[in-house]
Parts: C-alpha cells; sequence; structure tokens
C-alpha cells in the first residue's frame, strides 16, 4: 500500500473483515482496504507494526500477529487498556479504522536459516512473534529445530490456545508452555517460562533466539539463554516505547541512542545491550 | 546389583555432580526406585518429611489445598528435578501436598537415614546442604518472579 | 567576493525580498525581549538595544551606538517557523462506515529570515538531518525549508552564556546563507560588509546599492569575528564527552541537578535544534469530523515516556539525564554530530539556572570509567 508513504501521517481506511475474541481484555481484528480497486492489504515482514487509528480517538502502535505470506489476512492482536485500544478493540465487523504502516525492523527469520529457532513469548508477547512463526513453518525444511516457549498467567490466560496445540500436534514444532498460576484441568507446567529455557537442550552456537514479553520477562529470559551459551548477537527481543510519529520525528520512542519505531522493535541483543539493563533510560 | 544401578543413575545426575563418590555411594544406599501412577499422593502437607525424590520420568505438581477453591497448583516438576528438602530442615514436615501427575518414576532417597549420617560427617552435610540451597534460590527466585504477575494487563491489581 | 554597503541599504534589501514575495522575519523588540517576528522595515529592528545575559538572566540595555545587530540571540529561534509550534496535518469526516482525510495542503509561505547567526545556521543544519535527511522526510519541514532565504550576520558581540567557540559553530558564519552580513562599527564609521552566499544571494544583492570591500574591510570583519570570540561566556570541553556521558549514567551529579531542575521544559522550547513533537487527535462534539494536529512536545514531561500503566522516565533526574545525554551524547550517535551548538539558551532560560556547561564540568569530575558500579 505505498500510497501511504506520499504522507506517512496520513491514515489509510481498513475495514474489520473479522473479529475474533483471544481473551476476555483482548481481540484479534482482520483487517482489509476498503479502497473500492480491492487491493490487496499491505505487505509486512515478521516483527512490524502498523499504527492504528481509531477515529478522533487516537492512535496507538500495535504489532502486526497474523501471517506474512501473501494474501493472508492482516491481522491485529489488540489487549484493551485505554482509550484509543478500548475503542479498536470495540470495533464490530465492518467497522473502518485507520492505518499506517508498516513500520519497523523485523524478526530475522532469514538470518537464521540453517540454524535453530527458540522464540521464547510470555503473555501477550506471542502476538508480535506469531507472524515469525508462520514463517518458519511456511519454511520447514529449511531449519533446524524450531522450539516455541510460552509462558502466560494461567491457561484461561493464553493466546491462541488452539493453534497452540495444532502447532503442537505437527512435528515441525516443539512447543512448551509454561503457566504463573496453575488451573485443575491444567496438566502442563507451572512455573516460569525461563525455566523451559533450561530444561530445553539448546545447541548454542547453532541457536538463533527471538524474546517477547515483558520487559522483566524478557530481562531474565535473555539471561537464561546466555546461560545457557547463546552468544549476544544470537538473541532478538523487541521492545515497546511511546510512540507518536513513527516514522523517527517526533522523539518520542527513543531508547538510548535508539528509535524504537525505525531501529527498533526488533534489536539483536548485542546492540541494545547497553541501555536494556539501564534503568529509566 | 540395585543398588549399583541406582548409583549409576545418580552419578550422571547434575544434583550430585562433583560429590565424592564415596558419599554418592552412601547416598545411593538410602535410596530405592518407586513409582506413582498418575493422581497418587506422593506426600502430604503436614506429614513427617522423610524422604527426597530425584524424578526419573513423570510429571509431579507441588500443591496447597484451600477450603472452598480444593487443590490448587504451585509449580510443577518434571524429570531430573529433585522433589522435596523438608527432609534436611526442621520441623521435618511438608509443607504442601505433592502428587503425581502423570505415571512418575523416582529414586525416593531416605532423608531420616541420611540426616543421621550428616550429622556424623559435618562434610556430607555441607555437601548436601550447598545442593539444596542451590535448587532452593532457584524456586525461590522463580517464585518472586511469578509474585510479579508480569502477565497481568493491569498492574494496580498486583500493587 | 566581499562587498559593503550602507546601513541604510538594509532599506533596499527589505524592499527587494518583498518584492520577490518573501516575507521578513526578524529580530525586533518585543515584552522586554528580542523576539523574532514579522518585520517590514529595518526601522523594526532593535536599533541601539544589546542584551545582557546569563544564567537565569536576560535584560535589554540601551547601547551607545545604533547598532542594528549588536546583541546576541534571545528566546525564539527559527525552528518557529521552519518547525512550526502547532500545526494542523489532516482533517476527517465520516463516510458511512468509513472515513474520509483531507491533507493540509504542503505550500509554505515564502520567508526570508533577517539575522541568522552561525550558532543558528548550525542549527538549521542539525535540525535538516533530523527531519528532511531519515528515511521519512517531514514535508512540512521540507517545504518551508526550501523556501526560505537567508541573510545571516557575523556576531559582533557574545552573550554571557554563548559557548559556539567551544562548540565549533561560530563565531563566524561560514556555510548556509544566501547573504551573511558583518556590522562594522569603528573609526566613525558604520556600515555592512556583505559577502553572498549564493546565486540567488548574489541575484538578490544586484538589486541592493553596494560597493566593493577593500582589504581593510576584509581585516575589519576579522577584528569583528575575534573580538566576538574571545568573549564566550561559558567553555565546553567536548572532548570525549560523548563516551563521558555514555560511561556516567549513574553519576551522583544526576540526582544533584534533579534537586534543582523544575522539569519546566523551558530549555527545550528555547533550544533551536530540540524537535520533539506530539500527535494529537480530536474530534468535535458530533464525532463526525477529526483532527490530527503535531504540536511542538518535550522529553521533560512526565507523559513524554508513558507506556501502559506508567511511564519510562518518572523521575525528575532520569528526564533530565535523557535531555542532557541525548543532547550531547546519543545524538551523535544517531545524526553525526552534536545536537547542541552553544547557543546559551538553555541557560539563560532556566528559571533556576541550570547551566549545561557546568554539568558537563561536574560529571567530568570523578567521573566514573568503565566498569559496572557495584550496588
Amino acid at each position: 500500500m505505498s500510497d501511504s508513504f506520499l504522507n506517512p501521517m496520513v491514515p489509510q481506511p481498513y475495514r474489520v473483515r473479522r473479529k475474533l475474541r483471544e481473551m476476555q481484555d483482548v481481540v484479534t481484528l482482520e483487517l482489509e482496504p476498503t479502497a473500492p480497486d480491492g487491493e490487496v492489504a499491505l505487505s509486512f515482514a515478521p516483527g512490524q507494526f502498523n499504527m492504528l487509528y481509531a477515529f478522533g480517538a487516537g492512535e496507538v502502535p500495535i504489532s502486526i500477529s497474523g501471517d506474512p505470506a501473501p494474501k493472508r489476512a492482516l491481522a491485529h492482536t489488540v489487549r484493551d487498556v485505554g482509550a484509543v485500544t478500548g475503542a479498536i478493540a470495540r470495533l464490530r465487523r465492518g467497522d473502518v479504522l485507520g492505518l499506517r504502516g508498516p513500520f519497523g525492523s523485523t524478526w530475522p527469520v532469514e538470518n537464521a536459516l540453517g540454524n535453530d529457532v527458540v522464540l521464547v513469548a510470555g503473555g501477550i508477547g506471542l502476538a508480535p512473534l506469531r507472524p515469525a512463526i508462520y514463517w518458519l513453518m511456511a519454511h520447514r525444511e529449511r531449519y533446524g529445530r524450531l522450539i516455541l516457549l510460552y509462558g502466560s498467567r494461567s491457561s484461561q490466560e493464553m493466546l491462541y490456545p488452539r493453534e497452540l496445540r495444532r502447532w503442537r500436534s505437527r512435528s515441525g514444532l516443539e512447543v512448551e508452555m509454561a503457566v504463573d498460576r496453575g488451573t485443575e484441568e491444567w496438566r502442563g507446567h507451572v512455573g516460569v517460562v525461563t525455566k523451559l529455557i533450561s530444561r530445553t537442550s539448546l545447541d548454542p552456537l547453532n541457536t538463533v533466539a527471538m524474546v517477547c514479553g515483558p520487559e522483566v520477562m524478557m530481562r531474565f529470559a535473555v539471561q537464561e539463554l546466555q546461560n545457557q551459551g547463546l552468544v549476544p548477537e544470537r538473541i532478538f527481543i523487541s521492545v515497546e516505547r511511546n510512540m507518536k510519529c513513527a516514522i523517527g520525528t517526533c522523539g518520542h520512542c527513543q531508547f538510548g541512542a535508539a528509535f524504537v519505531c525505525k531501529d527498533g522493535p526488533v534489536f539483536r541483543y548485542d546492540r541494545i545491550q547497553f541501555f536494556f539493563n539501564k534503568r529509566e533510560v | 546389583m540395585q543398588i549399583r544401578t541406582l548409583e549409576g543413575v545418580l552419578v550422571q545426575h547434575p544434583f550430585f555432580q562433583g560429590l565424592d563418590p564415596q558419599y554418592v555411594e552412601l547416598i545411593a544406599g538410602c535410596g530405592a526406585n518407586a513409582r506413582f501412577n498418575a493422581g497418587e499422593v506422593i506426600f502430604r502437607e503436614g506429614e513427617s518429611a522423610d524422604r527426597f525424590y530425584i524424578i526419573r520420568r513423570g510429571r509431579v505438581s507441588l500443591e496447597v489445598f484451600i477450603p472452598e477453591r480444593g487443590s490448587m497448583m504451585m509449580e510443577t516438576l518434571d524429570e531430573g528435578d529433585v522433589l522435596g528438602w523438608s527432609w534436611l530442615f526442621p520441623p521435618y514436615r511438608w509443607q504442601f501436598d505433592a502428587r503425581a501427575l502423570e505415571l512418575t518414576r523416582v529414586i525416593a532417597m531416605d532423608g531420616q537415614c541420611l540426616r543421621g549420617k550428616c550429622e556424623e560427617d559435618p562434610r556430607l552435610g555441607y555437601e548436601l546442604t550447598k545442593r539444596f540451597a542451590q535448587i532452593m534460590v532457584g524456586r525461590l527466585q522463580a517464585a518472586r518472579i511469578r509474585l510479579l504477575d508480569l502477565y497481568n494487563p493491569n498492574p494496580a491489581d498486583t500493587g | 567576493m566581499l562587498k559593503t554597503c550602507e546601513i541604510d541599504a538594509l532599506e533596499g534589501l527589505f524592499i527587494e525580498l518583498k518584492g520577490r514575495g518573501f516575507s521578513l522575519l526578524g529580530p525586533t523588540v518585543r515584552d522586554g525581549a528580542i523576539a523574532y517576528d514579522v518585520i517590514y522595515s529595518p526601522s523594526e529592528l532593535p536599533i541601539g538595544w544589546t542584551d545582557e545575559q546569563d544564567g537565569g538572566t536576560y535584560r535589554l540595555h540601551k547601547r551607545k551606538d545604533e547598532a542594528r545587530f549588536g546583541y546576541a540571540v534571545g528566546p525564539h529561534s527559527w525552528k518557529k517557523y521552519l518547525l512550526p509550534p502547532m500545526v494542523r496535518l489532516w482533517r476527517a469526516s465520516r463516510e458511512g462506515k468509513g472515513f474520509n482525510v483531507e491533507e493540509e495542503s504542503a505550500a509554505a509561505p515564502k520567508q526570508a529570515f533577517i539575522g541568522v547567526r552561525s550558532c543558528e545556521l548550525h542549527a538549521i543544519a542539525i535540525q535538516d538531518k533530523v527531519l528532511s535527511q531519515g528515511s521519512h522526510a517531514d514535508p512540512i519541514y521540507q517545504a518551508r525549508r526550501e523556501r526560505i532565504f537567508i541573510v545571516a550576520i557575523n556576531c559582533a558581540q557574545a552573550a554571557g552564556t554563548c559557548f559556539c567557540v567551544s562548540m565549533n559553530t561560530g563565531p563566524k558564519a561560514t556555510f548556509g546563507y544566501d547573504l551573511v552580513l558583518t556590522e562594522i562599527i569603528e573609526k566613525g564609521r558604520h556600515y555592512f560588509v556583505i559577502e553572498e552566499g549564493t546565486d540567488l544571494g548574489r541575484d538578490v544583492l544586484e538589486h541592493v546599492p553596494h560597493r566593493e570591500a577593500t582589504v581593510d574591510d576584509a581585516k575589519a570583519v576579522d577584528r569583528v569575528v575575534a573580538t566576538t570570540a574571545g568573549q564566550m561566556g561559558r567553555t565546553l570541553d567536548t572532548n570525549g564527552i560523548k563516551e563521558l556521558l555514555y560511561e556516567n549514567y549513574e553519576h551522583p551529579r544526576w540526582e544533584e541537578v534533579a534537586t534543582r531542575c523544575l522539569t519546566c521544559a523551558n530549555c527545550t522550547m528555547v533550544c533551536p535544534t530540540c524537535f520533539c513533537t506530539t500527535v494529537e487527535d480530536s474530534a468535535d462534539l458530533t464525532g463526525n469530523h477529526a483532527e490530527r494536529h503535531r504540536r511542538w512536545d518535550s522529553c521533560f514531561t512526565l507523559d513524554f515516556s508513558y507506556l501502559h500503566g506508567g511511564s519510562v522516565r518518572t523521575s525528575a533526574k532520569s528526564r533530565y539525564r535523557q535531555w542532557m545525554t541525548h543532547k550531547l551524547a546519543t545524538w551523535i550517535d544517531q545524526f553525526g554530530t552534536s545536537g547542541c551548538v552553544g547557543c546559551g539558551r538553555c541557560i539563560t532560560w532556566c528559571p533556576v539556572a541550570i547551566d549545561i556547561t557546568e554539568e558537563v564540568t561536574a560529571i567530568r569530575e570523578n567521573a566514573q570509567s568503565r566498569g559496572p558500579k557495584t550496588e
């Protein structure tokens, strides 16, 4: 959708084609352009985000959570945490929102060719990783082991449970899940996702790790990955910061010397390590 | 025959790494294979803690029973994990329930016997205490992180 | 090619520029300060005025002569015109389930900046890097930038908070202007030496009465520049400053400055290179018409780094540190130059007189060298 770059501050109207409720406060919206010539929705790479505009209310950065393959639905998983995300989460099928994008850096799915890939997701952090999972599964034969380690609050508060089961049942993706709180019917791990890392014997010289979740969780996950022998150059994280323009001119998303909207949100850990471990930066 | 097999297993286990072979033999002498079927209770809160277990296969849940809510799962342990440290510290009573979630095979170590041996030989005591302390550090750290409730979208809740 | 012209030739210059469709923006006395505003005639310049500046201090005084440009910089900078404080980006109205966006026209006024200092030329060049040379150029900045005509001036005196010499940004204007003037007041004479910087500048100058400059005129310019360079009110040691600040994020000085900083954001408002903006979406009461505006913002506000549930930089310490380390250190990694041009405005206009040059000196003392601080 290159038109949006004529002026990158102008949102394009997109219609909600489908709405799925993931959790009580989380929905996934599948979007299509409203342009009458029925153009295919924009193409993107895993890890990128769009600025979604709720008419009159405001705009927020939301990672694209769908399949990056051509002609697949353009999906965003949104959690209702405020005025704008609330307005977006309350949209119904047929409603229209504004979209600017895609912006940002991408998960290194191509650089990781030939390697084992371990994806570590926490809570809603599975959403920005899902496009990478689709990609990796679509090019399965070009990778070694594919492992997803997913930590969530409880089994009721997990994203994409049916897809997780489907992925797990295929031989392509090893899936291990852990919950912070156990419930009666849960038969899986109860504990922190970092424990899943230490339990998965990794081949550190041939593994690329992609981590996404709350910042504290990423901090500990990165630590554990390093304990298992991965060097910072093989670890990738996705960082969030306040964004207004998404094009590197408003200054809000700065994280040390990086602009998260264009140098990130996906960062190779060694490149952000210096500031990642500083407080209030 | 059985004892030597156990010793072989223990020697391989990371928990016993670096331990003097004579101690491994001694500990193996206090151990026996055991198995629990899915759903079977391994020990209950309040009972006398006389054992600890090396999980060889399966999954165990640590639970606490809350009236009106039933059994709440605190943590799960799997193959390779060590279960139970209350045998080593007064009042030598289990703090939680442990239950096999699936068919689980363990090596059950006689804690009461080992306690005596640790008193006699402080060096053995130190080596075991060191290793259990390490495990507890890891569990405490993980528990603290879970207390942060990082996946909760409403940070105010956890305040 | 140096030329000279008489003082009243300024009138001719103004007329020529106006005739070409430029609206003139320049210094003028307003509300007790020398501000940038629309001017129509050289008589509106701060004739015979000078400024006294120090930490948290700004006063105007009358001069003994009739200098047109006998002062340093005031609270305004040219970003007021290139990066307007408030601008509408677009309007939209609902249409069925969807909406229709009407962009603001990118047409920009033709503006002539009169009296641009060397530090300001550097500041404009720095903002060019940020706003028109990234992967997404700002069309509003771009449109204005392309149309401006710059009449620069070589400063004849420095103010108490100036440190352009330390930052290598003056006092002599060396690039980025269409014309540059140096006001010479000596030996009973009062005139301008002019140099053209572009073809357009040369063309404009053709229509203004002028003479060829002499060797003495050139020397007079050098004297003016040297005098100003020798009057710097502050100095800032830029040696290894990026590494110094990177390695001292936990320096106790940040706590100290935080006891004084009000996070009032004055420094960011007056700084000629600060570029942070925010986007505001609004709608009318019917909810059918929406607008998006862009306005200046500041990293000193609590909201600036807001992220679901709280801000990343909540303490005043972290916000002052963010501003200063961005200005002097991370800016270098981002854009290849320092973000500071040594104009001194942040020192003058800080209500509690925090002095960026003093803060750098304080951090150099007991600077930590590379290595983790044990907690």
